[in-house]
């Protein structure tokens, strides 16, 4: 279906619904290489004005990756909550950004977070497209979504952190002494979670053992995760691993999964087998999934009705349809690692960033962010904190942290344990609240809440330090 | 963590050295109230710089051409206009620029120096590993060594086509890291033309002495696994045995 507006003196058509997506999305050089962004400012705007006019119900008739090749439109259709949709159901797109403004102004938090299972990943996508930044964080940080197993996320006035302790040989020693480096800074209340460097059924659980041993030994509130991939996990599993959380990075169309190797039946799998361990004590929400927007394109998976490509925005919100499937303890986009061919500069990123934040709370999902970026994007250390503080203002869950900003395994710069501190400082933000009552028994904070500056030789940091020594 | 580090009151080594021993990652770095002490704060920024500036030096093909020696060498350009647009588009740094020429060889083996993500480390790498790459190939013929501007891994394909070769390597300026500036990539592919795909070639990754692989070394890999396709009559995940394939993303 051909929709068009007159824009100038100009006439702009759309000729299908991806298309229109695809046009009305702020500029990100992905959408580029695709073959499908705008190609011009004014051809943008016209898209967002037919788009702002379109009822949301058109998403439920009408389809950007079709229903009969493709599992994960099949999954966003056949779960779709008709009940949940109903107090928007009558609204266009545009519309649907009004009311989500008024909402979040007056603090309702309910009307927003109990749209989650009525809203489809294209309607999110659309609306988001609708919206600039301080839009983005502001309905976002209404979108109230909360879960757990050994704590608690996503509360307000709350901001858990990954503590992300890789190593290049995943040496027990290196990755210790930086689970140590994190833990004396505060971090670690989301996950400690390793990439391992081999994803092997040894090493991961090597790995699983090592952290459970530091998480016993200290009897830290948090959950482990081996980001390996779920038939490695599934493996683990199967010889009695300590595992708290079934990892899998995920894709919005089926193929891009395919190429991942993972089905939904195989995540559903390894899920079954991770809630039957019952290793929960506040909740039991068991699995982490990473996404990021450009791994459907990198796939060569970003295709949908006709040939015709999807934007990589729409293609990211889609994966979380997948993720949410799974009533996750924790998902993260992974903004900026995948490249400047996908997201090229600082203003893309934390377009990209705030984005994907906002879809997927909107979604009803743990929504984190690894604030990041590579030595060939044009983005650097300024642009990574003024992200940082956006995602903070927006309620982000978690964000992800690495001793000193760099991942000396997946070569990359993410956000460091110290950038977490000061996101908490400056926002008023604190640590997940069984974390932050453990920070306090180990006498790491100050009366204040505050992550104390230690000496090597106070009781606090030579008890963590025997962990690197034993 | 300590602002206090090294006045402790300890008389024995540093006790946040025992994490400092246990990993290259940058641990114990200390704090300045929430953020780094400047002196850590400027490390870091340091080796940014040098990992932006390496990816964003323009090649100089007289560096190049002058640690050659006598070969011969020929220039080309991908379709790619600029840095900015290299940088975004990596399809039409696979391409050559429309209306380039290059003769048909008929030789045995093609040579591609590409920028890549790294000018300084073809810089630095290029002609040494070459050289030490031809030493170690008796009787094989060479057409002349091609300098690719804004080049990714894929443009040997084509290169390799329009020379009429064998077999083409490339090798390339792989993606800075904090710590790794200079480190050259090398990628053979045997029986290049245009739709080649990753799998079916073979990588030589890291070389970057003294730090990484020796040229040496590197040669004589890349010999190895050249005489080893020649037999086989292709490269990639079929010559598995002899050399690891090409590293995801590394295209």
């Amino acid at each position: 279906m051909i929709r068009r507006t007159t824009l100038s003196g100009h006439t702009f058509e759309f000729p299908s619904l991806s298309d229109l997506l695809a046009k009305a999305t702020p500029a990100r050089s992905g959408d580029v290489l695709a073959g499908c962004a705008a190609a011009s400012a004014a051809q943008r705007v016209a898209a967002q004005t037919v788009l702002a006019d379109l009822p949301l119900a058109t998403f439920l008739e009408e389809q950007v990756v079709g229903y009969e090749e493709d599992d994960v439109t099949r999954l966003i259709l056949d779960t779709h909550d008709r009940a949940a949709f109903a107090p928007v159901a009558s609204l266009t797109v545009g519309e649907l950004r009004d009311r989500l403004l008024a909402w979040a102004a007056a603090g309702d938090e309910a009307s927003i977070s109990g749209l989650a299972k009525g809203l489809t990943p294209e309607m999110v996508a659309a609306v988001s497209k609708l919206m600039r930044n301080a839009d983005l964080v502001a309905v976002g940080r209404r979108a109230r979504v909360v879960t757990g197993l050994r704590s608690t996320l996503g509360l307000p006035g709350r901001l858990a952190s990954r503590l992300q302790p890789n190593h290049p040989t995943d040496d027990p020693l290196g990755v210790t002494a930086s689970i140590v480096d994190g833990l004396l800074q505060g971090s670690g209340d989301a996950v400690i979670g390793i990439n391992p460097a081999t994803d092997s059924p040894g090493q991961t659980i090597a790995l699983l053992e090592l952290v459970d041993a530091v998480i016993r030994r200290y009897d830290i509130p948090t959950q482990s995760c081996v980001l390996a991939h779920v038939t490695t996990t599934l493996r683990a599993l199967e010889k009695g691993a300590p595992v708290d959380l079934v990892f899998q990075s995920v894709a919005g169309t089926q193929e891009a999964n395919r190429g991942f190797g993972v089905t939904l039946e195989l995540l559903a799998e390894a899920r079954a087998g991770a809630l039957e361990l019952g290793r929960g004590t506040v909740g039991r929400n068991v699995t982490y999934f990473e996404t990021g927007q450009g791994s459907a394109l990198s796939a060569d998976a970003h295709r949908g009705v006709d040939g015709r490509p999807v934007d990589q925005q729409t293609l990211e919100c889609r994966a979380y349809a997948v993720a949410r499937h799974f009533e996750p303890l924790l998902v993260n986009t992974v903004v900026g690692f995948i490249g400047p061919e996908y997201l090229y500069d600082g203003k893309q990123v934390a377009r990209a960033g705030l984005e994907d934040h906002f879809c997927g709370k909107l979604l009803g999902l743990p929504m984190g962010v690894d604030v990041c970026y590579t030595n060939h994007a044009e983005v650097d250390g300024d642009d990574t904190d003024s992200l940082m503080l956006l995602l903070g203002a927006a309620g982000c869950s978690f964000l992800i942290a690495v001793p000193g900003s760099d991942d000396v395994m997946l070569h990359y710069q993410s956000l460091s344990f110290s950038d977490v501190l000061t996101a908490r400082q400056v926002l008023g933000l604190r640590p997940a609240p069984e974390f932050e009552e453990w920070l306090a028994r180990m006498d790491l904070v100050d009366d204040d809440g505050r992550v104390r500056e230690l000496t090597a030789d106070a009781p606090a940091a030579r008890a963590l330090l025997a962990a690197a020594r034993s | 963590m300590s602002s206090v580090q090294g006045r402790n009151g300890h008389s024995g080594p540093d006790p946040w050295a025992v994490l400092r021993a246990a990993t290259r990652a940058r641990v114990a770095l200390g704090r300045a109230g929430d953020g780094l002490p400047t002196a850590r704060e400027l490390e870091f920024r340091a080796a940014h710089a040098v990992a932006r500036d390496a990816v964003h030096t323009p090649l100089e093909p007289d560096v190049v051409r002058a640690g050659l020696g006598d070969l011969d060498v020929l220039e080309v350009r991908s379709a790619a206009a600029d840095r900015a647009e290299y940088l975004q588009r990596p399809d039409l740094g696979r391409r050559l620029a429309p209306g380039t020429e290059l003769p048909a060889t008929g030789a045995d083996l093609g040579v591609v120096v590409a920028d890549g993500l790294s000018p300084r480390a073809v810089h630095e790498h290029a002609a040494g590993t070459v050289l030490a790459l031809l030493e170690r190939l008796p009787g094989w013929s060479v057409a002349p060594v091609v300098l690719a501007h804004q080049a990714r891994v894929g443009l040997g394909d084509e290169i390799g086509a329009a020379l009429a070769v064998r077999a083409v390597v490339v090798l390339i300026g792989e993606r800075p890291g904090l710590s790794s500036a200079d480190s050259l990539g090398i990628y053979l592919t045997w029986d290049p033309r245009p739709g080649r795909v990753d799998s079916e070639r073979n990588c030589v990754s890291n070389v970057r002495p003294p730090h990484g692989l020796s040229y040496a070394q590197a040669a004589g890999t890349v010999a190895a696994l050249l005489g080893a396709a020649r037999e086989l009559g292709a490269s990639g995940v079929a010559l598995k045995d002899e050399g690891p394939a090409l590293p995801p993303g590394a295209g």
